[in-house]
């Protein structure tokens, strides 16, 4: 969006660090996300990081792909490949690399341990998301209940989450959230 | 240790008897992940377990560990190594773009609407509305996360998770430094705890 020295090798450091640190999954990446598209850079405005959040969720694929969008926004059909390359194969080839050594038979108990350890810190860093967002996406009354509706929905009932995407669509284009 | 240890009929003969090809894989994995609205871990099971049966139920949630354990997008880490145990580093590059590549172009194609239609005030409503729904879906999956913890009374887990939404969510500090320090805590607790209760 706007007009950095190279926003593409930008994109691709930035989101290939990213990824590194990306624990629980993309979306406990999403507050480090905001702070360098909105805070840092300025790529997005706060309004346009929780529309692109918006429209990820609304299209399928795995979550990570708001990255593409980023990318796209920042530096069109490069910055959307490069973002979303840098975000995924670092990771992915840790991953390969991994499995290859642990194999089966080593009953170490510091995976599970390492794996415990890293729970808290995953549910902090996605109630951070959803925190950052809400801030700029929760400003009148009906927005809140919208976004408590879907939480209690989401977690006693089996319902599609895409349905209260689009219902929540509904009640905005109907002028109710503001 | 489970109860009961199943026998060799975990390695049904059909599980290894065809292995997919990459033009397979990268199908398979389109599918699954165009089907997945947010999330694709559900269709990944589906897809792998069920349909095809590539992996059994156990195979496939050792992976899955494997990957949730490590950083990154698990569902991406999880599809690159399944595609390469089957035909090594191009089954594993077939089966993440078929995973990533079609969705990408959707994405791609949205960001363009947006970018040309994002001003329109109706849809600027609409976004609105869809994102307070998918802050409310994001929040579901923090408290389903957080039961366990609650039901054990684990307070120090507890205590390290409301530190990391303070550090992150708050005080905005960035990730990385956030997470030096926040790794080495937590599993230092977690050992010295485990040990504790093993003493």
């Amino acid at each position: 969006m706007n007009s950095d020295a190279n926003p593409v090798a930008t994109l691709a450091l930035t989101f290939a660090m990213m990824s590194l640190f990306a624990v629980g999954g993309a979306n406990s990446a999403i507050p480090e996300m905001h702070r360098v598209a909105v805070d840092v850079n300025h790529w997005l405005t706060d309004k346009q990081f929780t529309d692109v959040y918006a429209i990820a969720q609304l299209s399928p694929g795995p979550n990570v792909l708001i990255v593409t969008l980023i990318g796209y926004s920042v530096a069109g059909l490069a910055g959307a490949l490069v973002a979303t390359l840098a975000m995924c194969v670092p990771t992915a080839v840790l991953a390969l690399t991994v499995s290859r050594f642990l194999t089966r038979s080593s009953r170490s108990r510091w995976p599970s341990i390492i794996q415990a350890a890293l729970v808290p810190l995953s549910i902090g860093l996605m109630g951070a998301s959803g925190f950052i967002l809400a801030r700029t996406s929760d400003r009148t009354v009906v927005a809140v209940l919208v976004t408590v509706g879907a939480a209690v929905l989401a977690s006693v009932t089996k319902l599609n989450p895409l349905w209260m995407l689009v219902a929540g669509g509904c009640l905005g284009f109907a002028g109710l959230i503001g | 240790m489970p109860p009961e240890s199943p026998p060799a009929a975990i390695a049904a003969p059909d599980i290894s008897q065809s292995p997919p090809g990459l033009f397979e894989l990268f199908i398979a994995f389109a599918k699954m992940s165009l089907a997945g609205f947010g999330g694709v871990l559900v269709w990944a099971r589906r897809g792998i377990v069920d349909q095809h049966k590539w992996m059994t139920a156990d195979e496939f949630n050792e992976t899955f560990a494997l990957c949730h354990f490590l950083p990154g997008p698990n569902i991406v880490n999880l599809t690159f190594v399944f595609g390469s145990r089957f035909r090594g580093l191009p089954g594993a590059i077939a089966a993440f773009s078929g995973l990533v590549g079609p969705p990408a172009l959707i994405m791609v194609m949205m960001g363009a609407l947006y970018h040309r239609y994002g001003e329109i005030e109706a849809l600027r409503r609409i976004l609105s509305g869809v994102a307070c729904a998918a802050i409310g879906l994001m929040l579901a999956v923090v408290f389903r996360m957080m039961t366990p913890l609650l039901k054990r009374r684990d307070v120090i887990a507890l205590l390290v998770m409301v530190a990391v939404f303070i550090a992150i969510g708050l005080l905005r500090l960035p990730l990385a430094a956030v997470l030096l320090v926040a790794i080495p805590v937590s599993i230092a607790i977690t050992y010295w705890v485990r040990n504790r209760e093993a003493a």
